[in-house]
């Protein structure tokens, strides 16, 4: 007796399937590039809605900023840690004020608030705007004759832009403070010393180069949320994916940036 | 048959004098494709609608009738074929163009697409504050006068989580209208009501019709809805208007596929009554 065995479908080979992910990352990108020259069209033509512009600032910076500080401050507080038990041999205690200022000014302040924040503010986005694409409500926008850049993209983007800094300053603060608590109470050292090498150390170059990574930061976490949740399809599930999907796109971008940045401000500065 | 006839002789609400105006197309198709992916939607579909009429576009579920009413506005734009609005051809105009197309248009989607964040006031008035110089009190005047046209007086604190879908698609309807188009595009109005519902959607088509003098065009694959609001019919099968006529014409088609859309309708809608 024979069995008729039925041809199973076969993955496609190798290179079909290589080609067809580097034409989805392309398309990604052209995608992203596109809405970028469109959003900075959209705030040289029309004049910026600050009603639309307060309510994003006051979402991406005022209510993030509880998460800013504790982990700020608990940043600054490991480092110094860390930092005097790495370096006690060499009598590194009095180094501390030094290497967490420089660490959070130059490196950890920018990138950890950006990927933080970005993280809760990025998948707020996306999923906002992706409920609002698969309601028909981003096609009411246009139906109604109204730029959906203009009206969605362009607050959310320029709030991000210019929060970023700012909570980055935040940052910088909180964990210089922290590191303060543990150089004055546990490694006894004395806060006027420890401010002091904090001032003595941080330069103005490390600030230009530490906070103004943070604009790029802003500008791309909005930008890959927003592109995402415009680009939503598929009811609730594509919601969920286009929220994980920007996270994650996100925090890579951040991270790749933040090399190039770095490699860009040292050269400046 | 008489379940059949009952339903597809329903006479019309009103009167025939908007079916003799004089044919000026307003919106016309011309040799349409549209597909997305491997899936064909529009194969080469024509069609004219005139200044005044009310035409249904009839067919199956999955059939493209939206993609028609998408392509209207220019919201899509076609494959290959052209889209004239008042004799402009749209069909390639870019996207800051097109929004003085859509100003000629209310579209009433088939969820409503209220503005969660907003008000039933707010969601109303957002077409003016955008698109005129209107004075508060002016905007406010405007929304309470076209919340009252949908039957919906007093509502203007309510937020879209609050309404039901009859009140959604109403608040969507005022919002349509608010910048007094020349067209009403009608996105499945009906759909997911109960059947009293539907009549008052479908009177309010045909009262706003009356009052506002406006074109509609009417998406829909409920029969009871298309034969209480329609002039003509668009009945749209495998990408193309297959069949395009009047109401009465349709209950005489001998257009295979129509006849059995029109026949299987009717007898779904009789069956209630064959039970009770």
């Amino acid at each position: 007796m024979t069995v008729a065995v039925e041809p199973q479908p076969s993955d496609p080979p190798f290179f079909t399937r290589v080609r067809a992910r580097a034409e989805r990352a392309f398309l990604y990108i052209g995608g992203l590039t596109d809405l970028a020259v469109q959003t900075v069209q959209q705030m040289r033509r029309a004049p910026i809605e600050r009603p639309l512009v307060l309510v994003q600032l006051d979402q991406i910076g005022v209510r993030s900023m509880s998460i800013v500080i504790i982990t700020s401050a608990f940043i600054g507080m490991v480092l110094a840690l860390q930092t005097a038990y790495a370096l006690e041999d060499f009598g590194g205690k009095l180094f501390v004020g030094t290497i967490v200022s420089l660490s959070l000014v130059r490196e950890l302040a920018p990138v950890l608030m950006s990927l933080m924040v970005g993280g809760r503010v990025g998948a707020g986005m996306a999923a906002e705007l992706g409920t609002m694409k698969v309601t028909e409500q981003i096609d009411a926008l246009r139906a109604l004759a109204t730029n959906p850049v203009r009206k969605l993209v362009v607050p959310r983007v320029l709030a991000t832009t210019l929060m970023f800094p700012l909570l980055t300053v935040v940052s910088i603060a909180l964990g210089i403070l922290g590191g303060l608590l543990i150089a004055v109470a546990n490694l006894h050292l004395s806060a006027n010393y420890y401010l002091r090498s904090v001032i003595e150390t941080v330069k103005y170059n490390d600030l230009a180069s530490g906070i103004g990574k943070t604009f790029f930061f802003g500008f791309s976490t909005a930008l890959i949320a927003c592109y995402n949740g415009l680009r939503t399809s598929g009811g609730a599930d594509g919601v969920g994916r286009s929220t994980t999907q920007t996270v994650v796109t996100g925090a890579i971008t951040v991270l790749i940036m933040d090399f190039f940045l770095t490699k860009l401000f040292l050269f400046l500065f | 048959m008489s379940e059949t006839s009952t339903v597809m002789d329903r006479p019309a609400y009103r009167g025939d004098d908007r079916r003799r105006q004089a044919r000026e197309p307003f919106v016309e198709f011309h040799d349409l494709f549209k597909a997305y992916g491997a899936k064909e939607v529009l194969r080469g579909a024509n069609l004219q609608v005139y200044r005044g009429e009310v035409l249904v576009i009839l067919g199956g579920s999955g059939t493209g009738k939206s993609v028609t009413l998408r392509h209207m506005l220019g919201l899509e734009a076609p494959d290959s074929g052209r889209v004239i609005v008042e004799e402009e051809d749209i069909t390639d105009l870019p996207e800051e163009e097109l929004y003085r197309i859509r100003k000629k248009f209310g579209m009433l989607f088939q969820s409503g697409a209220l503005f969660d964040s907003m008000n039933v006031f707010e969601n109303v008035a957002f077409p003016l504050r955008e698109h005129t110089d209107m004075s508060e009190e002016e905007i406010a005047r405007n929304v309470r006068e076209k919340l009252e046209l949908v039957n919906l007086p007093n509502t203007e604190h309510l937020m879209p989580v609050d309404l039901s879908g009859g009140m959604r698609k109403r608040v969507s309807l005022a919002r349509s209208i608010v910048l007094d188009p020349k067209v009403i595009l009608y996105d499945e109005p009906t759909t997911g009501l109960d059947p009293l519902t539907c009549q008052t959607i479908n009177e309010l088509i045909v009262d706003l019709q009356t009052k506002l003098s406006v074109t509609s065009v009417v998406v829909t694959h409920d029969i009871q809805s298309a034969f209480s609001v329609g002039d003509r019919i668009a009945f749209l099968n495998q990408g193309v208007f297959e069949w395009v006529g009047t109401m009465d014409d349709a209950r005489d088609s001998d257009h295979p596929k129509l006849r059995e859309f029109l026949k299987a309708s009717a007898v779904v809608a009789a069956q209630p009554t064959k039970k009770s």
